[in-house]
């Protein structure tokens, strides 16, 4: 039972990180139409961008944030501006193969730059705390941050969504593109906060990985299929979706290691992928392709 | 530089390019053919070279092996598997929209890469299979030249094949299909099942592929069919070369794999703890290059008519 | 009277094609003018080549005497057209205010009088105000496209087939709606298949087929044209 309740944890603090992925991924497959296959290294670049801003000041650990969230909000526009915006009138494809690439060259910006061994933003281990209310489940401090910081954000993203004009207009734009052209919106706008938000939350999202584990070049490359498995799951281009779809792989992915090897633990969400896209592709919450 | 240094230099490179050649004709069966984008080349590129490497070594503790059958048998084992495996990932994506086939197969690719990864009974793991013998061992072509040769005969072969089944009644219906889908498909003909074929038509080339790579280079490991070398690299040479042709796709085999090559050379010449920092380099330069080739030209040195997608776009 | 909107020899279509080649029409500013025809006339694509959603190859449009020929959408909005396409013309996973919101996008200031207008036009809406479109019925999915138009205030409201897919009784209400609007002093375009029942309220009718204009009416006229009717009027 103790094992079931620390597995939760772990899937929950996993499920987070999924989510503020699956967040960006699904709104940008909702608005531009194409898988961003760039994604988990816009994660992992967030969170070099925070080690960065932090080793620059001797700032502690969860300062690297906010820097990596600025920080990629900023590359990401700037690299949508570069090269995703003048792929727009061809085939959808092609910008699937050009964040393909773009994947590769941001990988080995933070190979060449930062190098390949592991790092970690801070030294030393964290002890965490023992809930024996909970029948003396362990909770890393980090882990409640984890988890509760993504939950205000995902607040943060839930409140731009419904209650502002830009916001309503990114989900009008991913549910019907034509007539919110139609109706006047202007997409360019629309599609540059599209990618402010994606690049903010997998900054996040890296920062998280980063402070649960390590940084290393290749973090957010195999977080990627989780990410897409999550984005698919909650239905292309509903960012709630992608929040419950987060959640149930992350958990799905740590309880698995009930039943089998925890190498496996991809293979989880891309069998969950694999049945979705079979059974019903549009998603649970019906998505928009 | 001797003048031996530089043929031999210069016959790897060669055998080099035509075992991609082959694994690029056979992407762009499934591409340039019926438009199904295939990010997970590394997987059937994996499961050809380990099939011929299993069959063909000799026994081993560390791992399933002591077949010991002769290399042509190699060779059919890898086509078969990747066949079986094509057939298998085939029925599941055949169906499916360009965005989810492209995620789904790289995650097969990957699931391939973890499972060669941690069945060691059957792989060796991370460890690799070594010392994979030479096709003709003991023959006076048992020379780079001579295998050389061999690989360019296969490259011939595959070349004839895809471009006879291009001209074919078979390859009509699927340029049909191309051309008009719905029509094709009042006309009686299963849509699906054509795209399957030419899916599996591509799986079998790429398992040619791996199996001729495995004996080529001798020793195998997961790492080498990571995304980067066992898809993403092959994917640049089809659109370089002209995507949807198979000439464009040994066009771009060659140029491709030449500025690969290339930048090898080039940062050799670093200080050795340069290494990986010149590997990512080299990365970073063919990832560049592939921008820079879409924003510019993206049908290729070879332009052929793209083929229409599977996928409409919706609204 | 200012002409409101006049299309002069169009020639345009998708990609290549031309589907449109030389359609001319005139729209007045207190007009309902009706486009029929068979299917495939071009009925629909010179509506979205006036719009600017389709590249008009060679032929002017002007409004209210400025030429948009080729203007975008959002240049149509912003002037005061606005256009209801025939199909997904609403935003399912928005609510029914949102799905209003949107269509006054660029305007500025409280949107209440606006939404309360539209509420006033359209009462069953205003009993639904957060229901998420996509579960609604064809006829109130109806009212939300059209409100969303409606949101600017414009001068000119272009329906493409506002009564597709409804039934009788909706289609009626429809055609009533339609009135009232133009009795608000907003021009109306519409292309219609239920011809009969739309140039009956219609002011003048075009009648266009394989892309060219073929006849030109008063409503009345053209609906005793026996010609036409045999031709075109089935609905």
């Amino acid at each position: 039972m103790n094992e079931i309740l620390q597995l939760l944890v772990y899937g929950l603090v996993l499920g987070s990180v999924l989510a503020m992925g699956a967040i960006g991924v699904s709104m940008i497959f909702g608005i531009l139409r194409f898988a961003h296959f760039a994604h988990g290294d816009f994660m992992t670049l967030g969170a070099y961008l925070g080690l960065a801003f932090i080793a620059a000041f001797g700032l502690g650990a969860w300062w690297a944030l906010p820097a990596a969230m600025l920080g990629m909000a900023i590359v990401a526009v700037g690299i949508d501006q570069l090269i995703y915006r003048r792929l727009r009138r061809t085939q959808p494809v092609i910008l699937l193969i050009s964040s393909f690439g773009m994947a590769l060259i941001l990988r080995s910006l933070v190979q060449l730059i930062w190098g390949s061994d592991n790092q970690t933003y801070v030294s030393g281990i964290q002890f965490p705390w023992r809930l024996d209310w909970l029948g003396g489940l362990r909770l890393k401090p980090d882990h409640a941050w984890i988890v509760l910081i993504s939950a205000g954000l995902i607040v943060a993203v839930h409140l731009f969504l419904s209650r502002t004009r830009l916001g309503k207009a990114m989900r009008a734009m991913s549910d019907n593109m034509d007539l919110a052209r139609i109706s006047g919106i202007p997409a360019e706008r629309v599609i540059m906060m599209t990618w402010i938000i994606g690049g903010a939350l997998a900054a996040a999202a890296g920062v998280f990985l980063g402070i649960d584990t390590r940084l290393h070049p290749m973090m957010g490359w195999t977080t990627l299929l989780p990410v897409f498995a999550a984005a698919i799951l909650g239905g292309i281009g509903r960012p709630y979706g992608a929040i419950v779809g987060g959640m149930v792989i992350g958990l799905s992915m740590e309880m698995s290691t009930l039943l089998i090897s925890a190498s496996y633990k991809p293979a989880v969400a891309f069998a969950i992928m694999v049945l979705m896209l079979i059974v019903r592709p549009q998603g649970i919450f019906k998505g928009t392709l | 530089m001797e003048l031996a240094g530089i043929t031999g230099y210069l016959i790897s490179f060669l055998t080099f390019t035509g075992i991609y050649a082959v694994l690029v004709l056979g992407l762009n069966s499934q591409w340039g053919f019926t438009g199904q984008f295939n990010i997970g080349i590394a997987g059937f590129f994996a499961v050809g070279a380990y099939t011929s490497a299993i069959l063909t070594t000799p026994g081993s503790p560390a791992y399933l092996g002591g077949f010991g059958m002769p290399f042509v048998a190699g060779l059919a084992g890898a086509v078969l598997a990747s066949v079986i495996v094509g057939l298998a990932i085939g029925l599941i994506t055949a169906r499916l929209r360009t965005d989810y086939l492209a995620i789904a197969t790289i995650g097969i690719a990957e699931m391939i890469r973890l499972f060669i990864k941690n069945e060691d009974w059957l792989t060796n793991g991370v460890r690799g299979i070594a010392g994979i013998a030479r096709p003709l061992a003991g023959t006076p072509l048992d020379t780079p030249l001579g295998y050389l040769l061999i690989v360019a005969v296969f490259v011939v072969l595959a070349y004839f094949l895809v471009e006879r089944a291009y001209v074919s009644p078979w390859g009509r219906v699927l340029r049909a299909i191309r051309e008009n889908e719905p029509a094709t498909a009042a006309a009686g003909k299963s849509i699906a099942r054509f795209r399957l074929q030419a899916f599996v038509l591509g799986s079998a080339l790429m398992g040619l592929g791996g199996g001729l790579y495995a004996h080529f280079f001798g020793f195998l490991s997961p790492e080498a069919f990571k995304p980067l070398y066992g898809t993403f690299i092959i994917w640049v040479m089809l659109i370089a070369g002209g995507s949807g042709n198979n000439r464009g796709a040994l066009l771009g085999a060659l140029i491709v794999w030449g500025v690969w090559t290339g930048t090898e050379l080039a940062t050799g010449l670093l200080p050795s703890h340069y290494a990986t920092q010149g590997a990512a380099l080299r990365v970073l330069l063919i990832g560049v290059l592939l921008q820079v080739i879409l924003l510019t030209r993206p049908q290729g040195l070879l332009p052929e008519k793209p083929p229409k997608l599977i996928a409409k776009r919706p609204h | 009277m200012s002409t409101l909107l006049e299309a002069r020899d169009l020639y345009g279509g998708y990609g290549g094609n031309d589907i449109l080649k030389g359609v001319s029409l005139r729209v007045e500013a207190d007009e309902v003018v009706v486009i029929v025809g068979p299917n495939g006339a071009g009925k629909s694509t010179a509506m979205k080549a006036i719009f600017g959603l389709l590249r008009i190859r060679q032929g002017q449009v002007l409004y209210r005497g400025e030429d948009i020929t080729n203007a975008r959408p959002e240049q149509m909005v912003r002037r005061g057209v606005a256009y209801v396409p025939q199909e997904h013309n609403i935003f399912p996973s928005l609510s029914v205010q949102e799905n209003l919101e949107m269509g006054a996008y660029l305007m500025k200031g409280d949107l209440k009088p606006r939404l309360e207008r539209i509420y006033q036009l359209f009462p069953r809406l205003a009993e639904r105000k957060r229901q998420p479109t996509g579960q609604m019925s064809g006829g109130e999915r109806q009212m939300v496209a059209m409100g969303r138009a409606l949101m600017i205030d414009p001068r000119l409201l272009m329906l493409d087939e506002p009564t597709a897919g409804l039934s009788p009784k909706l289609i009626d209400e429809t055609f009533v709606q339609i009135q009232k609007i133009n009795a608000a002093g907003i021009g109306v375009l519409m292309v219609e298949q239920n011809a009969k029942q739309a140039l009956a309220i219609a002011s003048r009718g075009y009648v266009l087929a394989t892309g060219a204009n073929r006849h030109e009416d008063s409503g009345a006229a053209l609906l005793a044209d026996p010609h036409v009717a045999e031709m075109f009027l089935g609905g």
